[in-house]
């Protein structure tokens, strides 16, 4: 399965581990298709205990990857939640046993467009099934039998990390001790589908894209690609973050060039944020997991209502969201914290002041690292996990 | 670990069992709720309305919400805990008498307490200074007070008594915040504030 790999995928899975799963029993997607054998590329941290208690899967958003605190191969920048996870950390892996994998449709080294089709030999490409974020859980699930982890102690994630935290949390109760869900929602919002819709158009836009088979053309829908990155980076800022870092500074100049240069600092801070994306990013992964967050709805799998998706579950939860996350606001956090009390489950929520918008989540807040490593702490002492956090 | 709490803290807690359900609404810094989870192992939830109280019960380690005694426990299903505890909040809520039903239509038994409009500083302070009152119990003044729903003692057993609701357990506590053993009639007088226990008749 390793061969016709790009080399962003080379250089990931050279830096990761991966397993081959789905030989014998494929796994079933939820549009019907049986993909297998199928490749997901995954981090590790720490160990596991020998009572098999202390594992902790982070679940990454929209673009990022497996590299949470080590460094990332591709960009050689590093791991992008470095802060978070590590020796000192609120997740330190002399603790826990911390696996993070890349999201089945992914371009990191798990499968997806980018791969051959089994049958046939070629590239994907937009032959490629859609998958959902309930099928990105069943390929982390399956990665878990693989490794012989039985449950998980915890399950993080933010953005499209949290929907694969709920739909863990939904599907694999019994698997899943505590769980952390920030800046989501279970359900994605018609603005977010529209936003992901004009990134996807750009890319479809892109005349090198054509149809999906650019690789195979020798071609790249880079400015496709960079324009669907700089509309979804908007949404990730919030309007006072991009008045203070920018205001209406100027780039390089001190006058309009009555023309249609990056004449103000925000504009060229955007075409650097697409151009560098294109670097580390498949064109037609974008389309398949954006297509993933907009398929996402939790409780249209539950006759519409979302306590049902959590009735009787034994996860403790803790959401956070950020108070200028216009992406996925507070009230979105607050809906699921509703349908979590109306199934009794237990439920934390911190709302969390910061002006930074959706991006917050990977950034170094206090405050929700204080809420983290407190949570955390309580679900340890009631696991009964033992040694000091 | 300090093992101290607030005395009608402790007197809820006495009132919780073991290896129960409680949530605390109105948790504050969560004293009552670590107390729960600590030495009587309950499965201790809290609801506080201020963000800042709930980011340091979290950070401890607690299980609590932002939210607000008047609409949100209508979120919970019935018989959800063994125990909804409001500690001197119900005198704040809009609609305490939706407040307390609810109480008891989420939990098996409310817990109660509040101040004592009654006592006999307050009386005196009416009488004789003409002037709304203000007390250790109720420092606020009238125009920037949250307490918008005062009663006696004896106007809460009444509303029990209206509401169809059983007390299984009252303690009235004097300013010294010990429990005194009086008549209801001169309870009411001198007791500062009380605890009720209520079940669901």
């Amino acid at each position: 399965m390793l061969q016709d790999l790009t080399d962003a995928e080379r250089k990931a899975l050279a830096q990761c581990r991966h397993a081959v799963l789905g030989s014998e029993r494929p796994l079933r997607l939820d549009c019907g298709v049986d993909l297998g054998p199928y490749r997901v590329a995954y981090q590790t941290y720490g160990t596991l205990n020998a009572e098999k208690s202390n594992a902790i899967l982070i679940c990454h958003a929209l673009t990022g990857d497996q590299f949470v605190a080590d460094r990332n191969p591709v960009t050689g920048k590093e791991g992008w939640w470095e802060n978070l996870v590590g020796p000192g950390k609120v997740l330190d892996p002399a603790r826990y046993f911390i696996i993070s994998t890349n999201v089945l449709g992914g371009c990191l080294g798990t499968t997806g467009p980018l791969a051959n089709d089994p049958k046939g030999g070629q590239p994907w490409n937009l032959r490629f099934p859609v998958v959902t974020i309930g099928d990105m859980v069943r390929a982390q699930a399956a990665l878990l039998d693989h490794l012989g982890v039985p449950d998980l102690f915890c399950i993080i994630g933010g953005s499209m990390g949290g929907m694969q935290v709920l739909e863990w949390a939904a599907s694999h109760p019994k698997r899943v001790f505590s769980a952390v869900p920030i800046a989501c929602a279970a359900r994605h919002s018609a603005q977010n589908i529209a936003f992901h819709e004009v990134g996807r158009q750009a890319i479809m836009a892109d005349p090198e894209w054509k149809g999906g088979d650019y690789r195979l053309h020798q071609t790249a829908p880079a400015r496709g690609l960079a324009v669907a990155r700089m509309t979804a980076h908007i949404t990730y800022l919030s309007e006072q973050a991009l008045q203070r870092k920018f205001g209406r500074a100027l780039q390089n100049r001190n006058a309009l060039g009555f023309g249609f240069d990056a004449d103000f600092q925000v504009e060229s801070y955007l075409r650097h944020q697409g151009s560098t994306f294109v670097d580390r990013f498949d064109a037609n992964s974008y389309l398949y997991i954006t297509r993933a967050m907009d398929y996402f709805d939790l409780a249209g799998g539950h006759g519409g209502v979302l306590a049902n998706a959590f009735r009787g579950s034994p996860t403790r939860f803790c959401l956070m969201s950020f108070t200028s996350d216009w992406l996925f606001p507070t009230r979105e956090s607050r809906e699921i914290v509703q349908a979590l009390n109306a199934a009794a489950a237990n439920v934390s929520f911190v709302e969390v002041a910061s002006d930074k918008g959706h991006d917050a989540f990977l950034l170094d807040e206090p405050e929700m690292f204080r809420t983290l490593s407190g949570f955390l702490k309580g679900a340890a002492a009631v696991r009964g996990l033992k040694g000091e956090p | 670990m300090n093992t101290a709490i607030r005395v009608d803290l402790q007197l809820i807690a006495d009132m919780v069992a073991p290896d129960t359900r409680a949530l605390d609404v109105g948790c504050g810094d969560g004293a009552l709720l670590a107390y729960l989870v600590n030495f009587k192992r309950v499965d201790a939830r809290g609801m506080e309305l201020s963000q800042a109280g709930v980011n340091a019960c979290v950070a401890n380690g607690l299980s609590v919400i932002q939210g607000d005694a008047d609409t949100d426990l209508r979120d919970y299903p019935d018989n959800a805990f063994d125990y909804v505890i409001l500690g001197q909040t119900l005198q704040a809520t809009r609609e305490p008498r939706v407040v307390l039903r609810q109480m008891l239509r989420v939990g098996r038994r409310a817990i109660v307490s509040f101040p004592n409009f009654a006592h006999w500083q307050i009386r005196l302070r009416m009488v004789f200074g003409g002037r709304m009152p203000q007390t250790t119990s109720l420092p606020y003044k009238w125009y920037d007070t949250p307490n918008i729903h005062l009663c006696s003692i004896d106007d809460f057993r009444a509303l029990c008594g209206e509401m169809g609701v059983s007390i299984e357990l009252a303690i009235v506590l004097n300013s010294k915040s010990r429990p005194i053993h009086m008549p209801p009639l001169l309870a009411n007088v001198f007791g500062e504030q009380a605890v009720f226990m209520l079940r669901r008749d």
